[in-house]
């Protein structure tokens, strides 16, 4: 029973704060808005599933908000200034973004760096290469068939819930019925258990940065393409965010223990409380100070729930 | 029993480590259906000998022959493939896996298109293997919510499933109870039948004697013989492991103090699962606490040392009642550990050896905050004469001495700053005879100096010779405690597994 | 094997020094304005912001810690010392009440990490955005300007021709120094860093020292803060964005482990010195600021791996 409850406690949260709202805005149970929150939260999901895999074998992502950022300005700057279409635009972006992520698990796995530390160089290195590739100014991108990525419809549904969804059906697959995808699980477990197993470790985890940086550059593009620009500041923070929602949907910070449905509930706590703070016409300042309260708290119950 | 063809030889075995010859050409042979026990005190080699077979090592020299062909063990995938498993002392499963990926890691059966894990399979094959051990949890329960012994049951399971002919069991029951462990050795009984060769590591000479065939013993890094176990009695084994008949020590006697040093009452630690426990030791004696791994002895160290503060219940320290919440309090008190896990727990190993000697003492040392670093230093020197550490100095990296020495050295930590009590958690694990000795020497001049001296041991013939009394701990109890006279191993045994 | 750490010891150090030295003479033919006394005046007292941080970034880093959270502390203890004093507190009072703000906030840090068990980078990771979201809740995101003339001497003042910033950071060092090497709470610390169990089996009281270092990291940072809005004559809520870079850059050059227990304050005082003298370089050759992060995100990857191959020597 307590370990339902431990395991349920994220969907228990969610509800709890879906109640709440419910009871104190009018606006939130509209039809309209649970469409917005999932429209919203779609960059955030797609985001904290990749963080969620690094997390899985026992790392971190701190250099998604750069990524992100990264690859939204290469794919705006490719499709406005070189003229390239955007089918093959985006391929470019994306696989500028994975080289980042390369980036990571090589600093991690072959220069032995700890995980935070490589994905923070990471991190200021993509700021840079964006600030430098954009020269500091947003790039505007008219292209229609771009800006349809990010707000576009498909049969009634947005095209990055689409997205996301296919992305979370991938990456539950992948997590839950693939050889490699459990074999995360034990690299984060024990290291050496895997290793003695034939698992190959140093492929696991350059895997999981490689994927975190492609779900990142998702995320930019689709960002960029909702936003019509590409901002060079875009994804400050996101980390924080994606690393909450991982928490909060039971994924553990010291590896081994998670799963694609659970970060889902932890990006919808985050997404509805992100609603709710906007619904309640709550400053963007205070919004940072509660997102970062709500940040520590979710570990600090983590941590408890662990201990128990 | 028959026996069947020898199908493992290992001949000239040599392995280094740094500053230490762990193996000096050590020889070992293996039957098809034997099982065949490897004994040796702590340090002998036997562990790093069954490392170098299942590829964790690589030896220096030697060869090792495989059903008469040579073998290169390069890494623990090649022992795999030859069909040697090993289950380790250290439980290394993945938690947050079930049992049956646990049995199938990294060979997990995958289905043609998609290639998905074939879970149906899986689950099968894994059921299977956990029906022959007759094992009452499903394979899709997971790890995490299994107990230790289930856990080993998981590790033999995962064995099997590696079709392996050769098991190496690295003290399998010290985890276990009593049933078990017999569901084990009925276990073991059954691989042999199969004709599976099975290598056993244990301290437990009753359990060597009742499931093996043939024992061989090692001591200091060395080969010392192979016997037929008809042929030799417990005593015999033990002989080989000491190198020496069992001298008769001056005994011990139950000492009248007149003092207490230390007294527990009604301790309840709840994290541990000790409810009112009661003890008390005298000045000058030493008490022994015996009873098997989980019995609840470190973790009664750890309370009173306020590592795991006591949740009700009175500590006296020297007949003053002391509030104890975390080691500094322990320290305050007059109390010293020696821990469990010398290198985990008890030393500063990247440190020197004189800034991990005065490192209780450091408050002592300085004027306001600042550091006397000179007299720490002849301070250090001092107690690495008395104590005879093998040190090229006092400045000398920790981690660089011998395992002896670097115990020396945790009790120096706490002779520096003059005990009431000391509590010594398995003092002489993996320490050389030599220095078991003069540690033990060490801990009698202790308790002649006045020192009440708790020592934890699951050697029984250390505590025999050290303790004028001895208490007995079984699930988180003290079930008995006899004076150094009616003390013998079977009593103790007896206590000790809740007879 | 003593020989072999001096040996190492000695490699990293001489090392950072021979590289101070190829970048000296790598600037001054770059650019004739580099080896001015002004500028080198100048390079120190940049270096001295950051040095007041890295000192306490490097107490927290040598207990196996990290402190994300130092450019949020010192942007909120900025903008409330900056704001008592148009209050019209006295300036001491003010400095106080944010160099006590400071310290608490790095408290709280070192209260989720050592009570807790929070991994140090995700507890400061959450004070980072929780303290920058404040004071930019609290300002309104706007600068606080025109600050009392007194107060400005910290940062402006010259005491026998010495900028009061240099002054300030030198006493920190020499502090730190003290702290280090010659009182037990430096034993204490580097044993901490090194093995946290058998620290505490010692009676190390970990917990209390694990705080001490957090809350001296806040202080410090907030302190730095102070120099500099005093240098600025304003308080900006988005003050000391990517300190925590710069300071974490300056301590592992400096060769100190992020695994804790290895590391001396001589090597920060170095890595301070190198990351001055870039940001200085990026200055004069005109080389874009957008191209900071990139450099020193490879510096900080480049150090790490550099020492890491020393230290298996």
């Amino acid at each position: 029973m307590r370990g339902l409850i431990q395991r349920f406690s994220g969907l228990f949260i969610l509800l709890a704060l879906c109640l709440f709202l419910s009871f104190s805005t009018e606006y939130f149970l509209t039809q309209r808005n649970l469409v917005n929150i999932v429209l919203q939260t779609s960059i955030l999901a797609i985001v904290a599933l990749g963080v969620g895999m690094t997390m899985l074998t026992a790392g971190i992502d701190l250099s998604v908000g750069s990524v992100a950022a990264f690859c939204g300005a290469i794919a705006a700057g490719l499709i406005v200034e070189s003229q390239l279409g955007i089918w093959l635009a985006i391929p470019v972006a994306v696989v500028a973004g994975i080289s980042l992520g390369l980036l990571n698990g090589l600093l991690i796995v072959y220069g032995s760096l700890p995980p935070f530390i490589a994905t923070l160089a990471t991190m200021a290195i993509g700021r840079g290469l964006t600030l430098v590739y954009t020269d500091g100014r947003p790039i505007t991108v008219p292209d229609p068939a771009f800006v349809f990525i990010g707000n576009g419809e498909v049969l009634g549904v947005p095209l990055p819930v689409i997205i996301m969804a296919a992305l979370l059906l991938t990456a539950y697959l992948f997590l839950a019925h693939t050889r490699t995808g459990r074999n995360l699980y034990a690299i984060g477990g024990n290291e050496k258990t895997a290793h003695l197993a034939g698992i190959s470790v140093a492929r696991g985890k350059l895997l999981v940065y490689m994927i975190s940086a492609f779900a990142a550059a998702t995320a930019g593009i689709i960002l960029t393409a909702r936003l019509w620009s590409a901002q060079p500041t875009t994804g400050m923070g996101l980390e924080l965010e994606a690393i909450a929602a991982a928490v909060l949907g039971g994924t553990s910070l010291f590896g081994g223990r998670g799963s694609a449905w659970g970060i889902m509930v932890g990006v919808f706590i985050i997404g509805v409380v992100s609603n709710g703070l906007n619904l309640l016409e709550i400053s963007s300042y205070y919004q940072q100070v509660i997102k970062g309260f709500v940040f520590i708290m979710a570990v600090i119950l983590d941590m408890y729930a662990r201990k128990k | 029993m028959a026996i069947g063809p020898c199908i493992l030889r290992m001949e000239g075995i040599t392995k280094r480590f740094p500053g230490v010859k762990a193996l000096d050409e050590v020889r070992f042979d293996l039957c098809a259906g034997e099982i065949h026990a490897l004994a040796g005190e702590n340090g002998a080699g036997k562990s790093t000998l069954m490392k170098i077979l299942s590829g964790e090592y690589q030896a220096d020299g030697g060869t090792i022959h495989l059903k008469d062909n040579p073998v290169e063990i390069a890494n623990p995938q090649t022992a795999q493939t030859l069909g040697i498993a090993i289950i380790n002392q250290e439980l290394a499963l993945i938690p947050y896996l079930s049992v049956a990926e646990n049995i199938f890691l990294g060979r997990e059966p995958v289905k043609q298109v998609p290639r998905f894990v074939d879970w149906q399979k899986l689950n099968q094959d894994a059921a299977e293997y956990l029906q022959r051990l007759k094992l009452d949890f499903g394979p899709q329960t997971l790890v995490e919510d299994l107990s230790i012994a289930q856990q080993q049951m998981v590790e033999v399971a995962k064995a099997l499933s590696l079709d392996a002919q050769i098991l190496i069991m690295d003290e399998p029951t010290s985890a276990l109870t009593e049933k078990e462990s017999e569901i084990l050795f009925d276990l073991m009984a059954e691989l042999k039948a199969r004709g599976i060769a099975v290598v056993y590591i244990s301290h437990r000479m009753e359990e060597i004697q009742r499931l093996a065939d043939r024992v061989t013993v090692f001591r200091d890094g060395r080969y010392v013989a192979t016997s037929e176990i008809a042929d030799i009695t417990i005593e015999g084994i033990i002989q080989q492991m000491v190198g020496r008949k069992l001298q008769a020590h001056t005994p011990v006697t139950a000492i009248q103090a007149t003092e207490t040093a230390l007294k527990l009452v009604d301790l309840t630690v709840h994290r541990h699962g000790i409810e009112a426990l009661n003890l008390s030791l005298g000045k000058g004696e030493v008490l022994g606490i015996a009873g098997l791994v989980g019995a609840g002895r470190s973790e009664l160290a750890r309370s009173i040392f306020g590592v795991d503060p006591i949740d009700s219940g009175d500590i006296f320290v020297d007949g003053r009642k002391v509030r104890i919440q975390s080691p500094k309090d322990a320290i305050a008190a007059g109390i010293g550990l020696v821990p469990e896990n010398r290198k985990e727990q008890g030393l500063l190993l990247k440190m020197a050896v004189g800034e991990n000697i005065t490192i209780n003492i450091l408050k002592r040392i300085s004027r306001f905050l600042f550091l006397n670093k000179r007299k720490a230093m002849d301070i250090a020197q001092t107690y690495i004469e008395k104590l005879k550490v093998k040190t090229p100095g006092a400045m000398e990296k920790t981690i660089n001495l011998s395992g002896g020495n670097q115990q020396k050295i945790v009790i120096a930590k706490w002779l520096t700053m003059h005990p009431q009590v000391m509590i010594l958690d398995e003092p002489t694990r993996g320490i050389d005879i030599g220095a078991k000795n003069e540690i033990y020497a060490l801990i009698r001049e202790l308790a002649g100096s006045g020192m009440g001296i708790l020592i934890i041991s699951s050697e029984l013939p250390e505590i025999l010779r050290l303790c004028n009394r001895i208490a007995v701990m079984s699930q988180r109890k003290i079930t008995a405690i006899l004076s150094r006279e009616d003390a013998t191993q079977e009593r103790i045994m007896t206590y000790a597994t809740g007879g | 094997m003593e020989k072999m750490r001096g040996i190492k010891a000695y490699l990293q150090q001489s090392g950072l020094l021979i590289f101070i030295l190829i970048m000296v003479g790598v600037l001054a033919l770059l650019s004739d304005r580099f080896l001015t006394p002004a500028n080198l005046i100048n390079i120190l007292r940049q270096a001295s912001i950051n040095g007041i941080i890295s000192v306490g970034m490097m107490l927290v880093i040598l207990t196996a810690g990290i402190d994300l959270s130092v450019g949020a502390i010192l942007a909120l203890s900025v903008v409330v010392t900056a704001d008592l004093m148009h209050r019209d507190l006295p300036p001491l009072l003010a400095a106080t009440a944010g160099l006590s703000l400071g310290g608490l906030l790095g408290f709280v840090n070192g209260w989720l990490v050592s009570r807790i068990k929070v991994p140090p980078f995700i507890a400061t990771l959450g004070m980072m955005s929780f303290a920058r979201g404040l004071a930019l809740a609290y300002t309104g995101g706007k600068p606080v300007t025109g600050l009392d003339a007194g107060f400005r001497f910290l940062g402006t003042g010259l005491v026998a021709h010495i900028p009061m910033p240099i002054i300030i950071a030198a006493l920190v060092f020499l502090a730190g120094y003290l702290l280090l090497s010659q009182t037990r709470i430096g034993a204490y610390l580097y044993a901490l860093g090194e093995n946290r169990e058998a620290a505490l089996f010692s009676g190390i009281a970990t917990g209390f020292y694990t705080k001490f270092v957090f809350t001296a990291s806040g202080v410090l940072a907030a302190l730095s803060g102070m120099i500099l809005i005093a240098r600025l004559d304003s308080a900006q809520p988005v003050i000391g964005l990517g300190y925590e870079f710069d300071a974490i850059a300056a301590v592992v050059i400096g060769g100190t482990s992020l695994a804790g227990g290895e590391g001396r304050l001589s090597g920060t005082l170095l890595g301070v010195l190198i990351i001055a003298m870039l940001n200085n370089a990026l200055n004069l050759t005109n080389v874009s600021s957008f191209y900071e992060g990139i450099v020193k995100g490879m510096v900080i990857a480049l150090a790490l791996i550099l020492h890491g191959l020393v230290r298996k020597l």
